[in-house]
């Protein structure tokens, strides 16, 4: 599943989900430009790909900056090229009770997570429309479609997330632009490593297989999304969850 | 120097895939070249990036065939 000569830009890149499927994309031969927050974050994405042997850098972005974005795109056309492959990874939560919850946790996760798609993949769909061949793959969640107490935001936003991708795989079905979502169930990463035992010891009764997943489990799916063999796969979205959801 | 009539009608075979010679002045990109909204949509683009001129969306809607096109260059283009 060779992604050779091709340029793959991985939003929220510097740890997790998003670390796993920058190190993924590079192992199949992308060029992958891995964006982070801070400046420390691009450093150390900078850091972990050279240290695989990955071409590629680590960008500063901020996902719901339109500046930010258009600015991250000249950098990246002029170092390496248009990028084929978007993956939308960058995500936050702010979980709270919808009776407690405040505008800055609402907005703040819907811009995050879901204005940053049209932000960003809007300023990646021409290079791939004039390619006649791209890749936009975003990060879901398993919240999308059963909800989640204390997540409404975030539900909100992942469900709109494969909304996007469905609208954006009919209009762009005709270039071989395909638009998928990969839905994580609860994998082990600094975002579930917060939640306390006691809520992780009953979620694992609900999980089939009895583990939470690991990030390398979920950047193997994306991996096949972006490769040539998936070119018949779009407006879809793939749960990666252990069995709790389907 | 080719005119900016040959350069127009060269991005709209090169976009729609049609040949040089279908590519007439009053050819409508949808009813006679085959064109898609999404083709059109990347017509514009490419005669934007072609022309270093920037096509508001009102305008766009209203090039319509290949005279307008080049009309419109004609009129905006440096």
């Amino acid at each position: 599943m060779s992604l050779a000569g091709k340029i793959a830009l991985v939003t929220g890149a510097s740890r997790g989900i998003g670390k796993a499927i920058a190190l993924q994309l590079g192992a199949q031969g992308a060029i992958v430009v891995g964006t982070a927050t801070s400046a420390g974050g691009a450093e150390a994405i900078g850091a972990y790909l050279a240290e695989a042997g990955i071409q590629g850098a680590g960008l500063v972005l901020d996902v719901c900056s339109d500046e930010s974005v258009a600015a991250a795109f000249e950098r990246i056309q002029a170092d390496f090229g248009a990028p084929q492959i978007l993956v939308n990874n960058a995500g936050i939560t702010r979980d709270n009770l919808m009776m407690r919850m405040k505008d800055d946790e609402w907005y703040g996760v819907i811009d995050t997570n879901l204005n940053s798609l049209y932000r960003v993949s809007k300023a990646a769909l021409r290079g791939m429309t004039k390619a006649r061949w791209g890749r936009i793959i975003s990060i879901g969640s398993v919240v999308g479609a059963m909800g989640n107490p204390g997540q409404a935001n975030y539900a909100a936003a992942k469900a709109g997330v494969e909304g996007f991708s469905r609208a954006l795989a009919r209009e762009l079905g005709s270039r071989a632009v395909t638009v998928n979502t990969v839905a994580p169930g609860f994998i082990d990463t600094d975002m579930t490593r917060e939640l306390p035992d006691a809520q992780k010891e009953a979620l694992l009764t609900q999980i089939p297989l009895g583990r939470l997943g690991g990030a390398e489990e979920i950047a193997a799916v994306v991996g096949f999304l972006a490769s040539e063999q998936a070119g018949y796969v779009t407006g879809t979205t793939i749960p990666v969850n252990g069995g709790m959801y389907m | 120097m080719s005119t900016i009539e040959e350069r127009v009608k060269k991005i709209v075979a090169e976009q729609l895939g049609v040949k040089l010679e279908e590519v007439t002045n009053s050819a409508s990109f949808i009813e006679d070249l085959g064109a898609d909204s999404l083709d059109t949509v990347e017509l514009v683009m490419a005669l934007e990036e072609e022309f270093e001129t920037e096509i508001p969306d009102e305008k766009a809607e209203k090039i319509t065939t290949v005279q307008e096109a080049i009309d419109y260059v004609n009129a905006h283009a440096q």
